[in-house]
């Protein structure tokens, strides 16, 4: 089962002629990704050769979806011209666009996701590694080497410490992990994937993994006491961070007395959640949780 | 980045929103200059990117040029939260009749943005919000449509503001999309005693990621006050400068900060943030290096990288070749997990240099580098 993306999906990369295109598209193959196509309109026609795998490009997001029955696509185009992929994307209907560019401004993020929810498309990203059920499709850059199919599930606003993560607990195994993005604006957010890893039979416990900047990790921590009855343990970053620097991510600044990490940790602790306080530990919270949940359903 | 109140109030005249007549210097001698031009009595105010600086006596009004000469030398140069007074702006004084509230910020729950407006205005409006939440009007904006005349004057009715402040919340919505504005506030928005509508103190925030669209704002906003931020940006490093004493280099936003607060939790303060991101070259280490080392607070440098993309065999290399350019001169604690760990942990350790040592879990290493800051 896993979430939002399976070994069925049929995957179409956007800028996959680029370079960061073609090196992430060749990991994705090898993950055993279904990439059915590329999008390009200037080199329509042609295709790329991966290894053993040859890929069309294809002229337009709608044209892929015609010929290939795309219903996903990764965007790495530069940040000048997302906004645009994006809404082509969403125009032709495709269910699910993975924004992996990084340095799209503000605008345009609240224009295209605002647009995608009106076409019925999930957004994942931008500024993010995309999202992986190992074993079955990997839509983005992380590393798929890393762990294997299993029952935790994971959202996060970060790239490394989802590695990180995902390295820790490498012997137990994930359904879905889904790397949200760290800017202001995000398509997919911790509760949507909250929602939808209640919902899969494959998960069995859900690691949320949040930083400084905005609020989204309180409304998480009241959607989880309000819906979610599987185990969450959580992670925030970001405790040492001053207020009005902003940390790397776009999202991660600190402004005024709202976004720090220890208003997040106390409203997830609130709701239930055990929160680690470095990855290690929270990683050793996930095995005495699955440990718990073996002892108290006998059999 | 934050603008300084002159710039916003620009912005905002070139966008044609009044505004009273005002002139910025960094000199007292041009200040007494400035208001004989503006008429003799002119309110000065101290240009800093941080709120309450009334309060802190930043901004005065001067009944005559000379009086605002010798104000504008007080306040210039004066500390306000931990910010040094560079310029003041002279404003001619206005006599108010009533002041309001309008701002446009992002709601990053909902992915609009947010007009935020009230007729109770010239106070912080979070105040007024907490007090008298129904006298603050919130409004969604929809991107593709954006603030017409008709959603102005819906926003203006909400919030109980005059009709005249229609065009104001307009053109406002201008400024805030040209510009690739995240923030822009007017704070208060006023009506003077002879009826007209200006805006008396402004806030912008721009969206840095638009930098490449937004040619004229050059490199003047990315202007940092801490030298070794400057070095570091010079060199297009993700650095921030913090008071500590372990210099910390990481792969990945989320990482970093991770370093920080497990190095924290270990009793040290960390010195700064440095994300050097997927790419972990020579160089970038080199670079990276160069900045931390330069901080006379550093005592304990740690490197914490986990091998997702970058390979941990080619973070080693670039560690070596980076310790060939830069002179190491306090302990180096890294850390290699991940992808090819294992090869990376014998590359540094062939080289085997003096000042480097390596802990291979992520909560050990800190522990280490927080060992060797505090003791040394």
């Amino acid at each position: 089962m896993a979430i939002y993306l399976t070994k069925e999906s049929k995957v179409l990369v956007q800028g996959m002629t680029g370079g960061e295109g073609m090196k992430h598209t060749r990991r994705m193959l090898a993950a055993g990704t279904n990439v059915v196509g590329g999008v390009n309109p200037r080199k329509a026609g042609q295709t790329v050769d991966f290894d053993d795998r040859a890929v069309p490009v294809l002229g337009s997001v709608a044209e892929g979806i015609e010929t290939t029955g795309a219903d996903v696509t990764v965007v790495f185009v530069p940040p000048a011209f997302a906004r645009a992929a994006v809404m082509e994307a969403a125009d032709a209907g495709i269910g699910l666009a993975v924004v992996i560019t990084e340095g799209i401004p503000v605008h345009d993020s609240v224009a295209f996701t605002t647009y995608a929810q009106a076409k019925g498309t999930r957004i994942v990203g931008p500024n993010c590694p995309g999202l992986i059920t190992p074993g079955q499709s990997n839509a983005g850059i992380i590393p798929a080497d890393i762990t294997k199919p299993g029952r935790i599930g994971l959202v996060s606003k970060s790239g490394t410490l989802t590695y990180q993560l995902m390295y820790e607990l490498r012997d137990i195994g994930f359904s879905t992990c889904v790397g949200i993005g760290g800017d202001p604006v995000v398509g997919t957010s911790h509760i949507d994937c909250l929602a939808a890893f209640q919902d899969d039979p494959d998960t069995e416990l859900v690691v949320l993994i949040g930083e400084i900047g905005g609020d989204a990790e309180e409304r998480a921590a009241a959607y989880i006491s309000e819906h979610v009855t599987k185990p969450v343990v959580g992670y925030i970053a970001g405790f040492t961070a001053p207020e009005g620097k902003t940390m790397g991510h776009a999202g991660a600044i600190v402004s005024g007395s709202s976004g720090t990490a220890r208003a997040k940790k106390e409203a997830l602790e609130a709701a239930g959640v055990r929160v680690g306080s470095t990855p290690t530990e929270t990683a050793k919270l996930v095995l005495d949780r699955l440990e718990e949940q073996r002892t108290a359903t006998p059999g | 980045m934050d603008l300084y109140e002159h710039q916003a109030r620009e912005l905002f005249e070139e966008h044609g929103i009044p505004v009273p007549r005002a002139e910025v210097t960094d000199s007292p001698k041009r200040a007494r200059e400035i208001a004989r031009g503006l008429g003799g009595r002119v309110v000065v105010k101290a240009q800093v990117k941080t709120g309450g600086r009334g309060k802190a006596g930043g901004v005065k009004l001067a009944a005559d040029p000379a009086a605002a000469e010798i104000t504008a030398r007080q306040i210039l140069g004066m500390d306000i939260k931990g910010h040094t007074v560079g310029k003041v702006m002279l404003a001619q004084p206005v006599d108010i009749e009533s002041e309001f509230y309008v701002s446009y910020v992002l709601d990053r729950a909902a992915g609009r943005f947010l007009a935020i407006a009230s007729a109770e205005g010239g106070m912080e409006i979070e105040e007024v919000a907490a007090a008298r939440p129904e006298a603050v009007a919130r409004v969604h904006i929809d991107p593709a449509v954006g603030v017409t005349s008709a959603k102005a004057a819906e926003i203006a009715a909400a919030a109980g503001l005059p009709p005249q402040t229609v065009d104001v919340l307009v053109r406002l919505w201008e400024v805030l999309v040209r510009e690739d504005a995240v923030l822009v506030e007017v704070n208060p928005l006023v009506r003077t005693e002879q009826g007209r509508i200006l805006a008396l103190d402004g806030k912008v925030t721009l969206d840095d990621n638009a930098r490449f669209r937004q040619a004229r704002w050059g490199t003047e906003g990315a202007a940092h006050d801490d030298p070794l931020e400057a070095a570091a940006a010079e060199k297009g490093l993700n650095y921030v400068k913090l008071d500590g004493e372990v210099g910390i280099i990481g792969n990945g936003a989320g990482l970093v900060m991770s370093t920080l607060d497990v190095v924290a939790g270990c009793g040290a303060r960390p010195a700064n943030f440095l994300d050097i991101g997927g790419g972990a070259s020579a160089q970038i280490m080199a670079d990276g290096l160069s900045v931390i080392l330069s901080d006379p607070a550093v005592k304990s440098v740690f490197v914490n990288v986990f091998g997702g993309i970058t390979a941990c065999d080619a973070v080693a290399d670039g560690i070596v070749r980076a310790l060939d350019t830069v002179r190491l001169t306090k302990p180096l604690v890294v850390r290699l997990d991940g992808n090819n760990a294992a090869r990376g942990r014998a590359i540094l350790d062939e080289h085997a240099h003096p000042l480097v040592q390596q802990v291979t879990t992520m909560d050990g290493a800190a522990r280490r580098a927080a060992q060797l800051a505090t003791t040394a």
